[in-house]
């Protein structure tokens, strides 16, 4: 079977409105990973030594189970207790979750490289708990952490397409139903790694400046 | 009440295939990340170029779009796969490029002065890299090895999509004939969870193993 360029640009609206999708599930995904990210890295530092350890767990295992099969126990299982979630959503919960474990890492990581001599220093100026996070630990803590942050932005980006297997509509579904209906593989699945590639490429050069940018804060 | 041991040896069968492509496919990730990772820190271009398209290729896109890829275009050029060919191709691939960066970030790892003390006693590049490189190299790889072997165990889940028997089509299967979700799900995700500890506590082993007698030579 040969390429057709005609082919190419008659799927390409459907691709297009794939990919939408596939960005709105992934900036949605962030979000969430960055909250519950927070929440599981609090609790595995400051809550007391039972929560703490059961939290340590819950991480661990969702570190080391797939996100496809968390991604059906989420759309399959909740809706038996009656929980039923549309796809999307239950999409950007599954993605937000799993990526969440790893955000809490590089948080943990990250406040923890702070030296112990700035939590010292913040107490012997007087200053309250609240103001030692805020004017002292946190703008240590943060911008080491964004370029670790962004490479799991960049691996969730490339987890969507697992999204297609609970029925979402993005830019690996949009190829697949294009390509059963037309029983033209090449095309449409050539493309989907194409974009992925491209996408992929431009956010390593945005990765590396990242990088420039804020890995320069830790020499000063 | 649904009688379960039929349906426990169908997860039991998938977790086999599971486990039968975690191990082959970790083998060829192996020998892929140590042919790419040393093609990248090569002295001749065409090697290092090479090993970099294929690094980039394969990190930029994600398992799920290169499974289907060998999967449905490639018998287009004549390549009929079966769809565990095609799963331990594309996990080989696939998590080789990620540990090919782990290879090159360890050798490169290793301080200047190792090198210039190689070039000193007269070693080839080949012999310096087998004797004195490699051995110092292969602990600092380890750790994040098995952080690599557990995101292939994760990967596998992707391949029941290319109608492999493995345990997650296992589960769907139990799922479509019981009727019931939680059970199957709950019990394979504690499966992927064993195996995942499987593979940490080999590797917290290995790792015990290969840095055995270099105490004292890093701190």
């Amino acid at each position: 079977m040969e390429w057709d360029w005609n082919f190419v640009w008659e799927i390409m609206p459907t691709l297009l409105q794939g990919l939408k999708i596939t960005l709105l599930a992934t900036v949605l995904g962030a979000a969430v990973a960055a909250v519950i990210g927070l929440v599981f890295a609090i609790l595995r530092m400051t809550a007391p030594k039972p929560i703490a350890r059961a939290t340590g767990f819950v991480v661990e295992f969702i570190r080391g189970t797939p996100l496809l099969v968390q991604l059906y126990f989420i759309f399959y299982v909740l809706p038996d207790i009656g929980i039923r979630l549309p796809a999307l959503l239950a999409g950007v919960i599954g993605l937000g979750l799993h990526y969440g474990t790893y955000a809490a890492e590089v948080y943990r990581a990250g406040i923890e490289n702070v030296p112990r001599g700035q939590w010292e220093a913040a107490k012997a100026t007087n200053l309250t708990g609240r103001q030692t996070w805020i004017h002292v630990i946190l703008p240590q803590a943060i911008p080491p952490m964004i370029p670790a942050l962004a490479n799991y932005l960049i691996a969730m980006f490339k987890e969507t397409p697992l999204l297609s297997a609970i029925t979402v509509l993005e830019l690996m579904n949009q190829a697949k139903s294009v390509a059963n209906s037309s029983y033209r593989y090449i095309e449409p699945m050539t493309l989907v790694g194409v974009f992925f590639l491209i996408m992929s490429l431009i956010s390593v050069v945005f990765l590396r400046w990242l990088e420039e940018r804020y890995a320069r804060v830790e020499e000063r | 009440m649904t009688d379960w041991s039929g349906y426990i040896g169908l997860i039991l069968q998938g977790a086999l295939v599971t486990l039968q492509l975690t191990v082959m496919g970790s083998a060829l990730a192996l020998v892929m990340a140590f042919v790419a990772g040393l093609g990248r820190v090569s002295r001749f271009m065409t090697v290092r170029a090479l090993a970099t398209t294929y690094i980039e290729f394969f990190r930029g896109t994600s398992i799920f779009v290169q499974l289907f890829w060998v999967y449905f275009v490639l018998p287009f050029a004549g390549v009929t796969l079966s769809p565990l060919q095609a799963g331990v191709l594309a996990l080989g691939l696939n998590v080789g490029a990620y540990g090919a960066e782990v290879v090159r970030g360890a050798v490169k790892a290793i301080g200047r002065e190792q090198r210039e003390a190689c070039i000193a006693l007269n070693l080839t590049r080949g012999q310096a890299m087998r004797h004195v490189i490699l051995p110092q190299a292969l602990p600092l790889m380890l750790p994040t090895f098995c952080n690599n072997a557990i995101e292939l165990l994760k990967g596998t889940a992707v391949v029941s999509l290319i109608s492999l028997t493995d345990m997650t089509f296992q589960a769907q299967v139990v799922r479509a004939q019981t009727g019931n979700t939680l059970i199957p799900f709950a019990v394979i995700l504690v499966l992927y969870f064993l195996m995942a500890l499987a593979i940490s506590t080999t590797m917290r082993w290995l790792e015990r193993r290969v840095t055995r007698g270099l105490d004292g030579v890093r701190t």
